[in-house]
This record gives C-alpha cells, structure tokens and sequence, in this order.
C-alpha cells in the first residue's frame, strides 16, 4: 500500500472494500488518462498492461517472498506460446485463451517454484537465469510450436462475449486488458492481505523465524509461485490476444530483467509500486525512444540510477515519505 | 580426433576468457558483497576503447590493450565514487543498482567498421588462443600472489574478513574497495580485449554476457580463484563442445551444466559459506 491510498482508506476505515475500490477506481482513471494521452497508440498502452501484470507477478515473488529471480519472463512467454497454440489449434473465445494462459503460467510456475526456491540468494539468482536460458534455447529449437526466432504469428480471436470484436485501433483490445488488469490487481490487493499474504512477508524478512513458528516455508514458496504463474499467465495470454504475435522476446533474459527494473523504480513488496513503476517506465521509454531512437537506452538508464540513488526503496515510498512531510501524518507502508 | 582436439583448445580458450573477465566480478562479489551487473559493460568499454587506439590511433597490439585497461578504469572511477561507494557490503541492495549500469552503457553507437570481430595482429587464429590461454594463467598467478603474498593482500583479506575491525587498526578500507573495484575493472576491460576474437564486441554484449560471467562466478563460488578458474574451465567446454557437436540447441547444454552444478553445488564448486 502507498501511502495515498493508505490515508484515504484512514478516512474511510468504515467503509468496506475501500482498498478494492481504491483499486478499480485508480485503475478506471489511469486508463482513461491513457486514453485521452495516447488516442491513437492503443496498442501501446494494451502492451504495457500485459507487462504490467508481469511486473505485479514478479513483485509477488521477489517483492513479497524475497526471492531473487531474473527468470520471470519464462511464465509470462511459455503461457503466451500456450495461448498461441491453443489459438492456432483453432479455440477462438478469449475468454477461454485466457484461462488456458493462466492455467499454463500455474503450471510454469509450479514447475519453476519447485526447482528455484530450494536455494537463496546467489544461486537462487543463477538458476533463473539458468531455467529462463534453457527455456529461450529450447523455443528456440521447437521451431514447430513456437515458429522459432520468426515467432508465432496468425493468432485471430473470435471476439468478446461475442459481440465485441478485436478492431484495428486495438479500442476491444484496450479496454479488455484494462478490465482483466483491474481485476487481478483487486485480487491481488486482497491476496496479500491474506494470512497467507502475510505469512510470506514474513518469509522475505526472516525465514528461520517463520520456520520456529511452524510453518513450513518450501511448500509456502512454491505456491507462491503458482499463484505468481498464474498472474504472469494471464499478462502472456494478454499479449498473445491482442498482438496475435508471440517472439522469442517475450520469454528472454531481457524481459526478465527489464520487469525486475521497472519493480525496483516502483518499489517492491508494494503492489502500487509495481503498477506506477511498470507505467512510468514503459511511458518514459516510449517518449524517450521516440525522442531518441540511439540513446534512449542511456537516458533510461540515467533515470534509473537517479531513482535509486535518491529513492533507493522506490519511487513509492519516496512518494509516501513526501506525504508524511506533507501531510505531517506517518504514512505506513 | 581433428575435431575433438579443435574442442579442447578452443574450450580451454573460451574458459580462459571467461576465467579474465570474470574474475573481476567475483572478486567483487564475494569481497564487497556487490552483484556488479555493470562488469560486462566494462568489458565492452575496454573492447571499445582498444579497438579505437589500434584503428583510430594506429597504436600496437599491446599498448592498446594497456591504454583500454587504464581507460576503463579511469571511466570507472565516477561511478565507483558516486555509486557503488554507496553499496558496499549492504547486501540488501545487492547488485539492483548495478543492474542499471547495464542497460546504460549498451546503447554505445557502433560504426561499421568495428561491428565484426577485432583483427588482433595475428596471422593464425591458435596463435591467438595460446596468446589468451597464456593471458588466463598469468592473471592466475599474478592473482594469486597479490592476494595470498603481498601487503596489499593482507590488508585486503583483512577487510573482507571484519571491516570494522581493520578500520580501527588504521586500514583505509575505503582505498582497499576502490584499488579491489580498480582492479576488478581493469581484469574485465583486459579480458574483453583479449577475448574480442571469441566474443565479439558489439552494442550489447554488456547484456548478452554479464548472464554468463554471473554464471561462472556463482558455479566456481563468489571470491575464489581456483572456483574461478575450474568454473570457466568447466563452462567454456560444455559450450563449446555443445556448440560443436549440436549448434542447432544454441546454449542449450550450457545452461543445462549450469543447472546440475548449481544443484549438486550451491555453494560454488569452491565457495566459502558465509
């Protein structure tokens, strides 16, 4: 929770589901400030949703369980090969994509958790890296499923509930995405206040305690990563619906890391700071490139360093201690 | 026989390059604690700044390797005092900041004439693996015995050891990190230079190859030499032996090595705990 949306749900502590609708209102808005920004680069913004789900998956593992991992984009591209497949094997409801995509990234992320979060730490690090690896080498390979380095392409899905089809403004494409985004953030919201939600909180701050209080911290990680999977699943199906393309970019090391960036610009263990720092560095990016089709690289990287020198937990609580020194009031994070 | 001999000496080659460059890198990991995401954009600085001074310049082989290894220390110096002065031993922060440098420095525009591997003087290319090969064991022991022999190395180990402690008998810790940070530069620019021929420089090689320095460095096992070496050893023939043998899988066995090791050895092969 940032410290806007903690002190208006003070003011509203008696309403119910404050933070629920903080959520969709928020996202509601920042949707239709995107639309009036970027009319006519629709695509663009349907683009930085699904990688903002990415981002909100990977702060639910690192944020929020402490695991470091530059391997995240392997459950984002494998569940977009999925959805690929499933849609060129002739399933067209979006709907149903989705759920196939979700239900993949589950299972990648399962498989992942499985293998990573057995260690900590530096070779934690490494066999992501490692996995997301042998997982580009292998797309790469079965050309046959995953159209190799040309990529898949010809993904059509049928459209919305049947009414709404997919148009070339991408407009279907924009306001699905923004609806999936604001759902599974609100769940997400929920989620992390769960016991479990907390329980993993105190699996990133001292795991030898969560162990003396009995609770079994492995099996924890894992489903923690299912959970993620399915996050970053559902991102993956996102992107393969409404870019009908899946490359080999979208399961590489530079995905991966590119998602850890924009999380540590936002502020991690924060859900708000993985979807203002996904935002704010695609739209920054964007410009820039823009601007600057050679450097913008550098100037991205200027930002960076700049954020992390000067707000080194995060562009979230840089924006909370300012509201505390506002405000006056302690902003809890 | 042709072809597994061409295996051995091109994969002990590629492992002494990979030993160089990343031997950098591991001595700052396990001694400052620091993930230097940066150390390939090093490597790149150096491979830049060499292919300048022998084209642009028309120095020899040798003094431009000497000037690129200065130059990318001296390039390093303000980040070293405005950032990672910042980090040392705060695992916390471990190698997030660094990971900016990264994307930073990549972008470097690229003219045409630099953009295939550098000429580097000369005429058979195993002339140039014995060179490097020969580089990979001199870095070894002179290594070795800065750390093991010399005052310098002492005083190091000591403030790895306790920080604190070595502050108060009179060690400038903070000289220590940054001649530690120096060195570490200048190995990887040295050995993105010596290594160009295996491992070309272009605009993202700092991406591309900090993924497998990182590897070897935790496979060996943060601040130690010999995991160093048997590491880079290990990795360069699993690649190339893959490469050779089954292309179309790319870096596929490699990483597969990698994987094994990291669950047979999570420590490193010769990693201290901590």
């Amino acid at each position: 929770m940032n410290a806007f949306s903690k002190s208006v749900t003070m003011r509203f502590e008696s309403f119910p589901f404050a933070q629920e609708m903080l959520g969709i209102l928020s996202i509601g808005l920042l949707g239709l400030i995107g639309y009036l920004i970027f009319p006519d680069d629709l695509a663009f913004l349907t683009r930085l949703i699904s990688v903002s789900l990415l981002v909100l998956s990977l702060d639910l593992v690192t944020g929020y369980c402490g695991v470091a991992t530059l391997g995240q984009a392997v459950l984002y591209g494998v569940s977009a090969y999925v959805v690929g497949n499933a849609a060129l094997a002739g399933i067209a409801d979006p709907i149903l994509l989705l759920i196939f995509g979700m239900l993949a990234g589950i299972l990648t992320g399962l498989i992942s958790g499985v293998l990573i979060a057995r260690f900590r730490g530096l070779p934690q690090l490494v066999l992501s890296i490692a996995l997301g690896q042998l997982v580009v080498a292998l797309c790469n390979k079965l050309s046959s499923l995953t159209g190799g380095s040309d990529g898949l392409a010809g993904i059509t899905p049928a459209p919305v509930f049947g009414i709404f089809s997919f148009d070339m403004y991408s407009r279907t494409a924009f306001v699905f995405s923004l609806t999936i985004l604001a759902i599974v953030f609100v769940l997400l919201l929920r989620f992390v206040r769960s016991p479990f939600g907390l329980l993993c909180r105190g699996i990133r701050d001292d795991d030898l305690r969560v162990q003396m209080i009995g609770a079994r911290v492995y099996p924890r990680l894992v489903i923690m990563y299912g959970i993620s999977g399915a996050v970053a699943g559902i991102g993956g199906a996102l992107n393969a619906i409404t870019a009908g393309v899946v490359g080999l970019d979208s399961v590489g090391f530079e995905r991966s890391a590119e998602a850890l960036v924009m999380l540590v610009l936002g502020g991690a263990n924060n859900l708000w700071g993985a979807l203002f720092g996904s935002i704010i560095f695609q739209i920054f990016g964007h410009y820039v490139s823009s601007i600057n089709p050679f450097h913008w690289l550098t100037l991205v990287g200027l930002l960076l360093i700049v954020v992390v020198v000067f707000v080194p937990r995060g562009l979230s609580h840089g924006v909370a201690v300012l509201w505390t020194k506002l405000i006056g009031r302690e902003a809890r994070l | 026989m042709q072809t597994v001999l061409s295996i051995a000496f091109d994969g002990i080659a590629y492992g002494m390059v990979l030993f160089i460059i990343s031997i950098g890198l591991s001595i700052m990991m396990g001694l400052m604690r620091v993930v230097n995401l940066a150390h390939g954009a090093f490597a790149m600085i150096g491979g830049y700044l060499a292919s300048y001074a022998m084209r642009g310049l028309g120095m020899n082989y040798a003094i431009a390797i000497i000037a690129a290894v200065i130059g990318t220390i001296v390039i390093s110096i303000p980040f070293e005092i405005l950032l990672y002065r910042r980090i040392y031993r705060k695992s916390d922060a471990l190698g997030v900041a660094n990971f900016l440098l990264g994307p930073t420095l990549k972008s470097i525009p690229l003219p045409a004439a630099l953009s295939g591997p550098m000429d580097i003087g000369f005429r058979m290319v195993p002339t140039h693996r014995i060179f490097v090969i020969a580089c990979g064991v001199i870095v070894a022991l002179l290594l070795w015995f800065l750390i093991e022999k010399t005052e310098f190395g002492v005083r190091l180990r000591a403030s790895v050891d306790n920080s604190d402690m070595a502050d108060s008998l009179g060690i400038r810790t903070e000289w220590i990190y940054a001649a530690t940070f120096a060195l570490a530069v200048g190995l990887g620019a040295f050995g993105g230079v010596v290594g160009a021929e295996l491992m070309p420089i272009e605009p993202y090689y700092a991406l591309r190859y900090i993924v497998t320095f990182l590897v070897v460095v935790s496979v060996g096992g943060a601040g130690s030499i010999v995991g160093a070496i048997a590491a880079s050893l290990l990795l360069g023939f699993a690649d190339t032996t893959g490469k050779y043998l089954a292309p179309e899988y790319g870096e596929f066995f490699f990483y597969l090595v990698v994987i094994l090791i990291v669950f047979m050895f999570p420590r490193g092969l010769f990693g201290r705990a901590h």
